[in-house]
């Protein structure tokens, strides 16, 4: 049965599911028990789980992620909330140089099923050290996977599907979605990690995405509709696995292709998704491809600063008439 | 229970077969056998011997890039750790790890971390899911005096005191952060006293000294157990050989190592107790050596066609 809730309860409901049915299940951060979680996902948890399996830490990213892989070795199934991606910065040796590399440096004996959360992206003018979007550079990490729920359906399928996965899993919750409601339907069964979701079917050209952008994605695709352009939005929905047989499959089916992101486009996904789609099916290509991402700077304070820094409705429409126009 | 004499055979038959073990280790690099880093731990047995005879096979321990020693008293497989350092399949890590990553998980031992403090978070964690689900065991780390200067070490220690975890922390002093001494790294450099001030137990102990460490552990092991915390036992060695193979040592007076090879921890063991028989140990142990460089050298290549294999579980069980 589905019911519409915000992406923040999905998130919410997730990990209650999760933690009811699985003793081994907890989670630990800053903030996340007696404050009720920084942007307040966690609220109640506290009073129904109690403060052994609703852990508030001291402000130690690195000590308390790295606990977290220590106790994913150890036979637990931790959830670890980095408050924001610019604090992951803190614990980059471990999700880097333990997280993601024990199972091979082992040869195959220890894996780490730690789920890492985080907010994720700018847009509420918090300047250069809170707006980052770095989920494409973790994207780059060989034994990580990457999700990026946008829907609230995938707000709280991938809590489950993280935690069902036998290795270390990042999700990245766009701070901006929070509040946003949306359907969910418990019985359904959840895509798959590494499987992108097509939001909007369209003939003439495709827009690649992930997280908040495939909403402006979407209001892009409707502005473009009114004008005679049926633009496909594809929720790419995991950075790592990439759905290549998504993305080529869209690609064949309107030979034109645009990518937003809100990474900056230097070494960015964007760029990673462009090369694929060279190296894969170039010869199905009618245009060059186009990209939305950030600006090429740290985030500014100023709100007229800010929005022109970032990918908007607007500059993802004009992309796609740009590239509607070339040949 | 053992007598003193019988343990004392023992410390030193484990710290002997570490010391030949190394020595073969530096003759098979310098014959381009091993590659890579290969940090050694001769001088400093006395720790790894006399902290492993306190735990109990249950026990998990993490360690450092110089681990050998750990591997070894810990009861891997000499054979298995030579293949690994041949970088082959049948080595612990599957030659996936080479001398600073060796892993075994019938032995409880992860790694093998070459990220100074690295490992601490770790063992705060493991600490953390067994007093979670009440299970009686510890957590043992290794690490040297250099990642007490690390971030991680602090909070590390913050976590473990506040959250009173079974973790045995083990910090080997020897002296030098690679080539950077104590007191160009520590504004104190009594390093026990930095972990005290997280309220944590923590005690110096003479390194050299096999028995010493034994009882320091063993007392430490006790207590942690009876569910009173964290315990920190600094413990004062030296490294007889080069940080690396790679070290011209220009920052140590050759003088400073001649005086510290007087506190040799073989020789102050058998000064106690003269009648241990070395010849019938050197026997031993050079059988166990030469089994293992033939077990490395017969070990197989993994084909090239696995590379990718063991960076997701998925790959890795087909």
């Amino acid at each position: 049965m589905s019911t519409v809730i915000t992406y923040r309860e999905a998130v919410r409901q997730a990990l209650r599911e999760a933690m009811e049915k699985d003793e081994r299940v907890f989670l630990m951060g800053e903030d996340v028990g007696r404050y009720g979680g920084s942007f307040a996902v966690s609220m109640g948890m506290l009073e129904q789980f109690g403060s052994e399996r609703i852990i508030d830490t001291p402000l130690c990213e690195s000590a308390f992620t790295g606990a977290g892989i220590g106790a994913a070795l150890n036979g637990m199934r931790p959830i670890v909330e980095i408050m924001t991606v610019n604090f992951s910065l803190l614990a980059l040796d471990q999700i880097m140089n333990n997280a993601a590399t024990l199972l091979h440096m082992s040869g195959g004996q220890f894996n780490v099923p730690l789920v890492i959360r985080m907010a994720t992206g700018g847009g509420k003018q918090l300047a250069a050290q809170h707006s980052h979007s770095l989920e494409g550079w973790f994207a780059h990490i060989p034994g990580l996977k990457v999700l990026t729920p946008a829907i609230v359906q995938d707000a709280y399928d991938m809590v489950l599907l993280a935690l069902a996965d036998p290795d270390p899993v990042l999700i990245f919750e766009n701070s901006l979605l929070y509040n946003t409601k949306g359907e969910l339907d418990t019985a359904l069964t959840p895509l798959s990690i590494g499987k992108a979701q097509i939001h909007r079917s369209g003939k003439d050209i495709s827009i690649l995405t992930y997280g908040i952008s495939v909403f402006k994605a979407l209001e892009a695709a409707e502005t473009l509709a009114r004008e005679g352009i049926d633009a496909e939005v594809i929720d790419l929905r995991s950075l790592r696995p990439l759905d290549d047989e998504a993305i080529m499959t869209t690609v064949r089916k309107t030979h034109r292709v645009m990518i937003v992101d809100e990474g900056w486009k230097s070494g960015s996904i964007s760029a990673e998704i462009m090369a694929r789609i060279n190296e894969q099916a170039f010869f199905e290509l009618d245009a060059p491809m186009g990209r939305v991402c950030s600006a090429e700077v740290p985030f500014p304070y100023a709100k007229h600063l800010e929005d022109a820094a970032l990918p908007r409705a607007e500059t993802i429409a004009a992309m796609a008439r740009k590239l509607m126009e070339e040949l | 229970m053992k007598t003193d004499i019988e343990k004392a055979n023992q410390f030193y038959r484990d710290m002997l077969l570490i010391r030949r073990f190394e020595e073969k280790c530096v003759e098979m690099y310098s014959r381009e056998k091993i590659r890579g880093f290969l940090h050694l731990y001769i001088g400093e047995e006395a720790v790894g011997v006399g902290v492993m005879h306190a735990l109990s096979p249950e026990d998990a321990v993490l360690a450092t890039y110089r681990e050998h020693g750990q591997a070894l008293a810990r009861g891997i497989d000499p054979k298995r750790i030579m293949a690994e350092m041949y970088g082959k399949m049948e080595g612990c890590s599957r030659g996936r790890g080479g001398s600073m990553h060796l892993f075994d998980g019938l032995a409880r031992f992860y790694g093998g971390s070459a990220i100074v403090a690295g490992a601490l978070p770790l063992a705060v964690g493991m600490a953390l899911a067994d007093k979670m689900m009440k299970r009686n065991r510890i957590t043992v780390c290794f690490f040297g005096d250099g990642a007490v200067a690390e971030g991680e070490f602090h909070e590390s220690m913050n976590l473990a005191a506040l959250w009173h975890l079974p973790i045995l922390f083990v910090c080997e002093n020897n002296r030098y952060a690679m080539g950077t001494a104590l007191e160009f790294s520590h504004s104190e450099t009594n390093l026990a006293k930095k972990a005290a001030s997280y309220c944590i137990e923590a005690y110096q102990v003479d390194g050299m000294d096999v028995e010493a460490v034994a009882k320091a552990a063993n007392t430490a092991v006790h207590e942690i157990r009876a569910g009173n915390g964290p315990v920190f036992i600094e413990c004062l060695t030296y490294r007889f050989r080069a940080h690396s193979m790679f070290d011209a040592e220009l920052y140590r007076s050759k003088s400073e190592v001649e005086e510290w090879k007087k506190r040799d921890p073989l020789l102050l063991l058998y000064q106690k107790y003269p009648n241990i028989d070395i010849d019938k140990y050197e026997n031993e142990i050079a059988l166990i050596i030469n089994e293992a460089i033939t077990f490395a050298e017969n070990g197989t290549l993994e084909p090239v066609e696995e590379l990718e294999k063991f960076v997701y579980t998925q790959e890795a069980i087909l």
